[in-house]
């Protein structure tokens, strides 16, 4: 058994979520067992498809109400793409459900001002609260994001028709719009740092 | 701000990559792996991966090559040909590409569109436009079988009916300029770009950073390349010092 979980929340492509993690000595066990998910060290909640999808997923596995005990408690947690648009409270993507509610903000689609879906680099902006999150380019593939940071949580922002959410932490609890697996060498050490800051968490 | 990608792409053949691949130091050009790996750490942006084998029995290697090149890179990987069910796509997805990217099999049957973005997500399902001008008119009309077949279908309003059915990124390759080294159509390029809001990945003719400076300005998010790259003519990374000195924004490693 690993100490590191990856939710399994449908039809998530996890094999490159999974390379990164085997890059870096890590091998997950990929679950959708809640208790498994409250048991771990370490969990990571992946980008899947849509909003309203990821939570249907989520709720058939019971799995809302263990991701949502971690993260009040500040247990580590890494949230990727869609992953971090579900600990919001709501979506663009699909009206009327509810997210995990992990924080109180609302998730929006990007303007028609700009290419959509956002696919590619985008420069990445810590603020002086940040501990894991660095400068660097990281690559998006996202069409809703978060336009503005939930109080209480350290923030990273990127330009795509204004300003937006790139990433969020908070102890061990780590957000990424982003794909730290698809984005280099710079989302590999990113990674690396959540692992070490979740096992001494 | 969003950078432009530069994308190499490598075609693959029986697991086996053809047009041979100069880089300096490689063990075995022919290794997928070997040359996925060196493109990641010259700077390229993403990696395209066309199976161009003629075979059944050549394109069953395609999920073993995916799988290979996938525990290497850490830079998205597109795989494209022969794409026909969504039972070869998440079989490619499950071996590690990140999106697909269909081609002949959309345009025979436009719903596989959605039924790829529908299963995966729009910013996993490319189509593949490939496009030559028409013959004694004006504009251009999509080509499949490699070129080999006129469908008289209008090119920009295939490439509307994509985005409309949940396609995420457009590859438009102009069959008219695709091997002759003289540039991308750029005519073709600024048409679909300005008739879709999904990024479009600019393809076919390009032989010098200029191509790629001016199908950027042209409105291409992205540029692909196969034969500059491969026959070591530029490294990914010069070429991206081209585009920056001319003012574009790409991504430093």
């Amino acid at each position: 058994m690993s100490d590191v979980v990856i939710v399994r929340t449908g039809v998530a492509n996890l094999a490159s979520v999974l390379a990164g993690l085997r890059r870096l000595g890590v091998t997950p066990d990929v679950t959708t067992d809640p208790a498994a998910v409250r048991a771990a060290q370490a969990v990571i909640l992946p980008g899947v498809g849509a909003f309203g999808a990821g939570m249907a997923a989520l709720h058939e596995h019971d799995l809302a109400a263990p991701l949502k005990e971690r993260a009040a408690a500040g247990r580590p947690l890494l949230s990727v793409c869609l992953g971090l648009q579900l600990l919001a409270s709501s979506s663009d993507e699909a009206p009327g459900v509810p997210g995990l509610g992990v924080f109180d903000a609302h998730v929006a689609r990007f303007p028609d001002t700009v290419k959509v879906p956002q696919l590619g680099w985008n420069k990445v902006a810590p603020d002086a609260g940040c501990r894991l999150l660095e400068p660097g380019y990281a690559y998006f593939a996202n069409s809703y994001r978060l336009p503005e940071a939930p109080a209480g949580w350290s923030a990273a922002r990127a330009e795509h028709g204004g300003p937006f959410i790139a990433a969020l932490e908070k102890g061990a609890l780590l957000a990424c719009q982003f794909h730290p697996e698809l984005s280099g060498p710079w989302g590999l050490a990113l990674l690396d740092r959540w692992l070490t800051a979740a096992r001494e968490a | 701000m969003l950078t432009h990608r530069v994308i190499p792409c490598l075609d693959v053949k029986d697991g086996r990559v053809v047009k041979g691949i100069r880089f300096q130091g490689l063990t075995d050009a022919g290794d997928p792996t070997d040359a996925a790996a060196r493109y990641e750490a010259e700077g390229a942006d993403e990696l395209v991966l066309l199976d161009v084998s003629a075979t059944p029995e050549g394109r069953g290697h395609a999920v073993d090559t995916v799988r290979a090149v996938r525990a290497v890179l850490s830079i998205p990987l597109t795989v494209g040909g022969g794409l026909r069910t969504i039972d070869h796509a998440s079989a490619l997805l499950d071996a590690g590409a990140d999106k697909v990217s269909v081609n002949t099999a959309a345009v025979r049957d436009p719903s596989f569109i959605d039924r790829v973005a529908g299963r995966f997500g729009s910013q996993c399902a490319v189509v593949a436009v490939d496009a030559a001008r028409r013959i004694g008119g004006p504009g251009w009309e999509v080509v499949v079988h490699s070129g080999k077949e006129r469908t008289g279908i209008d090119a920009i309003a295939w490439a509307r009916e994509c985005a409309a059915r949940g396609s995420g990124e457009l590859l438009l390759t102009s069959w008219d300029k695709d091997g002759t080294k003289s540039g991308y159509d750029l005519e073709l390029l600024t048409a679909v770009s300005e008739a879709v809001n999904i990024p479009v990945i600019a393809s076919g003719g390009a032989a010098h950073p200029d191509h790629l400076v001016e199908a950027i300005h042209a409105g291409a998010s992205a540029v692909l390349a196969a034969s500059i790259f491969h026959y070591a003519e530029y490294t990914v990374g010069a070429v991206k010092d081209v585009l920056a000195a001319r003012g574009i924004e790409v991504r430093r490693g």
